[in-house]
């Protein structure tokens, strides 16, 4: 079990801030489609920035 | 092999693959998105020097013209700023959908390239030139280029991949969240400003007439002191403040607010816009520095090909005119956010206290900061510690 981000599509606001603040590069929008890759540590600074709360940390 | 490709077709990319193809570069600009302008990430708002600057302004892009601003202290102490002549207008509200579209067109109307849904993933350096790997619609594609200048924006791939900037902490980015809204009864001739610990921690709320009875109202909040979202921010503000009407849009995005960066350049490449962190500190505008950094980094560009000289030594003179430009500010302005981040609700209200009533006569940052050290001399000296 690792600790990822994940994200509910139906709250995204496809917006960018959580590509912004990503060191990892783990997150990648492809027009409206927010992509989590591997390279995510669960480090949750993205869920702090998401405007619309799209983003959680869980153990996957 | 390209002269300059330009990653990202927004203000700072358009006005810089526009810049360098007037001068007859051979320019490619890409946009990883399949509709340039869309979605918006902007509260659209611009003063009228700064767009003179570059454009010839036409009606086609401007939602509304305004004639001031007010802003609003936690306690509703108003500030009111406005220009000499009664009934000059001094901003533009654009409408950013139609304007960035029309940038693009000036650059391929001036020669350069433009492809859509094609991103930039990295690069590797061949001699003293550049090999680009890029997604094009979905197919691996390379170019080779001279010099690459990186307009991507908050998300500014190409400078941190570069090395050139490091990724935005929490306190180094505001999280935005606006609703455009119909049948609004405002008065639409000023934008406003409403500020407060609670209302929008390490922020502000706007709300930026769009003519008709729309409105852009919006709210950009610091992540490391926000307890909430934006858009909980934001809808506690609509209810607080009363706005009414109906929401036809919802608008979400990140502005850098971290002040002036070293360098924008290293070897072949240089940023400019908000990937190269250009928004200003206190404001979040953004739109007139990606216009004046797209303008510097495509005249830089045009000289570097023209020497035959690609090296981070050479490009610096690109940071040497955004900065003589407007980086100065940045720096500045970085400062005062600073300072304001620790003022409570009780100070912002007796700052305010102490200018309302005056008609302040320009449209800026500098313009309020002077005012209220008139009335406030201790600020000099906590001003000057900073
Ligand atoms: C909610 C909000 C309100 C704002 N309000 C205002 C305002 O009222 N006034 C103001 O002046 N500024 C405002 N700003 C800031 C302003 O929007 C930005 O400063 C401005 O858009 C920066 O322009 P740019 O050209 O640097 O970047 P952008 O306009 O962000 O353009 C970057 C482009 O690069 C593309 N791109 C990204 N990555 C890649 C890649 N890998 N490959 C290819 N293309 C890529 C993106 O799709 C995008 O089209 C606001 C920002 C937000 C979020």
């Amino acid at each position: 079990m690792v600790k990822r981000a994940v994200v509910n599509r139906r709250k995204c606001a496809y917006c960018g801030a959580c590509v912004a603040v990503c060191n990892l590069f783990a997150t990648e929008l492809i027009e409206t489609f927010l992509e989590i890759n591997e390279n995510c540590n669960g480090c949750g600074i993205c869920v702090e920035v998401c405007p619309m709360g799209a983003l959680s940390i869980m153990e996957v | 092999m390209f002269d300059v490709v330009v990653v990202g077709a927004g203000p700072a990319g358009s006005m810089a693959a526009k810049t360098c193809a007037e001068r007859g570069l051979n320019v490619l600009l890409i946009e990883k998105r399949q509709e340039i302008g869309t979605p918006v990430r902007c509260a659209e708002g611009i003063s009228k020097q700064s767009l003179g600057k570059f454009l010839k302004v036409d009606k086609k892009w401007i939602a509304a013209e305004v004639f001031g601003a007010k802003i609003y202290a936690p306690d509703g102490t108003e500030v009111v700023m406005a220009e000499e002549m009664a009934g000059n207008e001094v901003g533009f509200v654009l409408e950013r959908k139609i304007f960035d579209r029309h940038l693009a067109r000036l650059a391929a109307k001036a020669g350069a390239e433009i492809i859509v849904k094609t991103a930039f993933v990295s690069f590797e350096r061949v001699g003293d030139k550049l090999r680009l790997k890029m997604n094009k619609m979905g197919e691996r594609w390379e170019v080779e280029t001279k010099i690459l200048i990186g307009a991507d924006g908050v998300e500014s791939r190409v400078g941190r991949i570069a090395g050139i900037i490091k990724t935005l902490k929490k306190s180094e980015i505001e999280s935005c969240a606006q609703y455009l809204i119909s049948d609004i009864k405002i008065d639409e001739s000023y934008t406003y400003f409403y500020l407060g610990k609670n209302l929008a921690p390490g922020g502000y709320a706007w709300i930026f007439p769009k003519e008709n009875n729309c409105a852009n109202v919006g709210i950009g909040v610091l992540p490391s002191m926000a307890k909430a979202t934006a858009k909980e921010y934001l809808d506690k503000f609509i209810e607080k403040i009363g706005v009414k009407g109906k929401i036809v849009e919802l608008v979400c995005g990140a502005v850098p607010v971290y002040g002036e960066i070293t360098t924008a350049v290293t070897d072949n490449i240089m940023l400019a816009g908000d990937a190269a962190y250009h928004s200003d500190p206190i404001t979040g505008g953004g739109i007139a520095n990606a216009l004046s950094a797209g303008y510097h980094a495509g005249v830089v560009a045009y000289e570097a090909v023209e020497k035959d000289n690609f090296s981070s030594s050479f490009l610096m003179k690109y940071d040497e005119l955004w900065k003589t430009d407007f980086g100065w500010k940045l720096g500045r302005n970085k400062k005062i956010q600073e300072f304001l981040l620790k003022l409570d609700d009780d100070m912002l209200n007796n700052l305010a206290k102490s200018i309302s009533g005056i008609n302040i006569r320009e449209m800026s940052v500098q313009a309020i900061i002077t005012e209220l050290v008139k009335r406030n001399p201790s600020l000099i000296e906590i001003l000057r510690n900073f």
